[in-house]
């Protein structure tokens, strides 16, 4: 009812019918080309530079940053984080099979717990997808091994990253989501959610005044792996 | 949401004799514009990125139909639902039935002005659901039941005493001799008080910045994070958007975004750009088991096809309201509906009618500061205009302001008549100025001479000027 209402009054407004074959056909081009608008001059750069900017733009966005040279540097990067913050040395970990490679044993006082947070988790640790050097952002595509409630009810979310998956721009990004995740069984390439984090939670609902931790983590650490002479 | 734009005039006064607002005004009233300015000065390709983005919205309106069947189509494909709602009643009842249907006790709300115009939270209430608003802002006038005063900071008009008294008001299980030394104490207690919301509500209620034809996706834009918890957590998430918060891709959206955060706070990003397609996929461990969108017309379609449907470009950014000389004055409460400044002075009248909210047209001094930093670049003094000849046409401004009209127009058209009123009036006010040049008081326009002085016109009309200079005489 308010459907054919709707789309009428549309019509009726644009002065004509539904639009014919030829003209939407047209308009699919376009959503399948899905083509990119002008993309600022600001992150065309080569990789490596590509890499300061989005940490230089994620400090500026109260972000923090740790680089280690590989993986197997990860475990004792986020004890020194854990410690630097008076951190409990238990946290809730991305069930992601990158993550679980990781020699945690290493540092046999950290404590992972596998699986999505629970309210009580004060640190959680999630895998970075692609990091977005044009605004310092982590794109964080949810998925069996990415749960989205490790990115908002810990009060401290360490990010693990690998440097190859910084780009230039958000369209950069969509590119290697929608490669990656072709032919989904469930409606699209997209999952149910897809979170672009620049920075921890904040508001300036109090008298216009910034602070952070507003609900979500107060602090946002990323350990950056830099695995370019890895290929 | 209940109307109190007819009483605009009044509206205003109470609001300049506020002092608790003016207070808010003046700590605000630079922040706003000089984060914007310093976010654009840092971005060389802004100016390009608003002529794409007018483009991109008028490119989606002009097939509005198309996109909205194809990301209905999307939705579906998704796992997701969609309700159409032609009016604010519809919109109610759907969301209430689907409360209902999964027997929800409490519901918690991101941020959503949508909400504010279908005015869901008192229908939730009378049939014993309680809505809880997650941001800061929404919650703290939520506790003080009264409406936003701004679009994206709707309590920016109270002061910390302010929220303090709502806190000892409202959280009357926490010590009553606690000490709120900084704002951040205020923050630490909301969080905590909301944290136990967002984990025991049954439904999550959230806005959208966008709908994504390509995908079938909403996006919301927040701070603070309280969106995202209010759509991940509950089993349902149910999003409320108006029409024309569609974009055709992933890449338009992405534009958009550029030009949202820089707009409306400053930055180049907001924390959480969050992208929803349909409900949580079978191997995920966290999110809503269902999601639907209820999708509003509410009189928007009656914009399109006329001059009005500029405004549907809007994106709710508030630079215009942040930019606005008025709306800076006299603050959001007074427009007296859901949306306030240039925008709201435009889309309202749309919305609930110029006989209602004629008034709102006219509170602009047509400085055109608003269309230069709209994002979209509405053209938003035109559309106040047209407002203005409507409400002129349909006999509803008042019959002095009329009859003034019919005066003024009938000299105008008679140059000779004009330059002897106008040379009349020029020497009589220069006179009653005396040496002062200043007239503290005029006889019909007391109103304009209460607050300051009228700079008396030296005894001379531009036309005698003009014709001097042009005869070489100094």
């Amino acid at each position: 009812m308010s459907r054919s209402e709707i789309l009428g009054a549309i019509r009726r407004g644009l002065r004509r019918g539904p639009l014919p074959e030829h003209e939407t056909l047209g308009l699919y081009a376009r959503l399948n080309a899905h083509p990119r608008h002008l993309i600022p001059a600001r992150s065309r750069l080569p990789h490596p530079a590509q890499v300061a900017l989005f940490i230089a733009n994620l400090e500026k966005e109260f972000g923090t940053c740790t680089r280690v040279a590989s993986a197997d540097d990860v475990p004792g990067a986020v004890a020194d984080y854990i410690a630097s913050q008076n951190l409990p040395s238990d946290f809730a970990m991305a069930p992601h099979p990158e993550l679980q490679a990781i020699p945690w044993h290493n540092r046999p006082l950290l404590q992972a717990r596998e699986g999505r947070a629970q309210a009580s988790d004060l640190v959680s640790v999630q895998h970075g997808y692609v990091g977005i050097a044009e605004t310092g952002t982590l794109m964080l595509p949810a998925s069996a091994g990415r749960p989205t409630t490790l990115n908002l009810l810990a009060d401290t979310e360490i990010v693990i990253l690998r440097s190859s998956r910084i780009t230039g721009a958000m369209e950069e990004a969509w590119d290697i989501l929608r490669s990656e995740r072709e032919g989904m069984v469930v409606g699209n390439f997209l999952p149910r959610n897809v979170m672009f984090i620049t920075g921890p939670s904040r508001s300036a609902d109090i008298e216009s005044t910034l602070e952070l931790g507003a609900h979500g983590p107060r602090r946002l650490h990323v350990v950056l792996i830099d695995d370019q002479a890895a290929g | 949401m209940l109307t109190t734009s007819p009483d605009f005039k009044a509206n205003t006064t109470r609001s300049m004799n506020d002092a608790g607002l003016q207070k808010a005004l003046a700590r605000t009233r630079p922040r706003f514009p000089a984060s914007r300015a310093a976010a654009v000065a840092k971005l060389p390709e802004f100016e390009q990125l608003r002529d794409i983005g007018r483009d991109i919205k008028n490119h989606t309106l002009a097939n509005l139909d198309f996109y909205l069947e194809v990301w209905e189509r999307n939705v579906i494909n998704a796992g997701g639902h969609v309700h159409w709602a032609s009016n604010a009643e519809d919109a109610r009842r759907i969301v209430l039935e689907i409360c209902q249907r999964v027997g929800a006790k409490t519901v918690t709300k991101g941020k959503s002005m949508i909400s504010e115009e279908i005015a869901v939270n008192d229908h939730l209430e009378k049939h014993g659901i309680i809505p809880v608003e997650t941001d800061l802002g929404e919650y703290i006038i939520q506790l003080r039941n009264e409406p936003p005063s701004h679009i994206i900071a709707p309590a920016f008009h109270l002061n910390r005493e302010d929220w303090e008294e709502s806190f000892r008001r409202a959280h009357t299980d926490l010590d009553p001799n606690r000490v709120f030394s900084e704002r951040r104490d205020i923050m630490i207690e909301a969080r905590t008080k909301l944290r136990e919301k967002f984990l025991a509500a049954d439904v999550g209620i959230t806005g959208a910045n966008f709908l994504i034809a390509e995908t079938g996706s909403s996006v919301i834009v927040t701070n603070e994070g309280n969106g995202d918890l209010t759509q991940t957590l509950p089993k349902v998430h149910v999003v409320l958007a108006s029409i024309e918060k569609m974009v055709p891709t992933l890449e338009d959206a992405t534009n958009m975004l550029r030009l949202l955060a820089r707009s409306a706070t400053g930055q180049d990003m907001s924390v959480y750009t969050t992208f929803s397609t349909g409900p949580r996929r079978p191997a995920d461990l966290d999110g809503p088991e269902e999601y639907h969108v209820v999708l509003l017309d509410n009189g928007r379609t009656g914009m399109i096809g006329t001059e009005f449907q500029e405004m549907l470009r809007c994106i709710r950014c508030a630079a215009c309201m942040n930019h606005c000389p008025v709306y800076q004055t006299v603050g959001g409460h007074s427009y007296g509906w859901v949306y306030p400044g240039p925008m709201g002075s435009v889309l309202t009248p749309s919305l609930i009618g110029v006989d209602k909210a004629g008034h709102l047209p006219n509170a602009s001094t047509f400085c055109g500061k608003c269309e230069s930093v709209c994002p979209v670049k509405i053209p938003l003094p035109k559309l106040m205009r047209h407002w203005r000849e409507r409400e002129f046409e349909r006999h509803l401004s008042p019959t002095a302001t009329r009859s003034n009209l019919a005066i003024w127009s009938f000299i105008a058209q008679r140059p000779s008549l004009y330059r002897l009123t106008t040379r009349i009036a020029a020497k009589v006010l220069a006179l009653l100025a005396g040496k002062k040049g200043r007239l503290a008081a005029l006889p019909l326009a007391g109103g304009w001479t209460a607050g300051r002085d009228l700079p008396a016109p030296e005894g001379d009309t531009f036309f005698a000027r003009y014709a001097r200079q042009q005869r070489g005489e100094a």
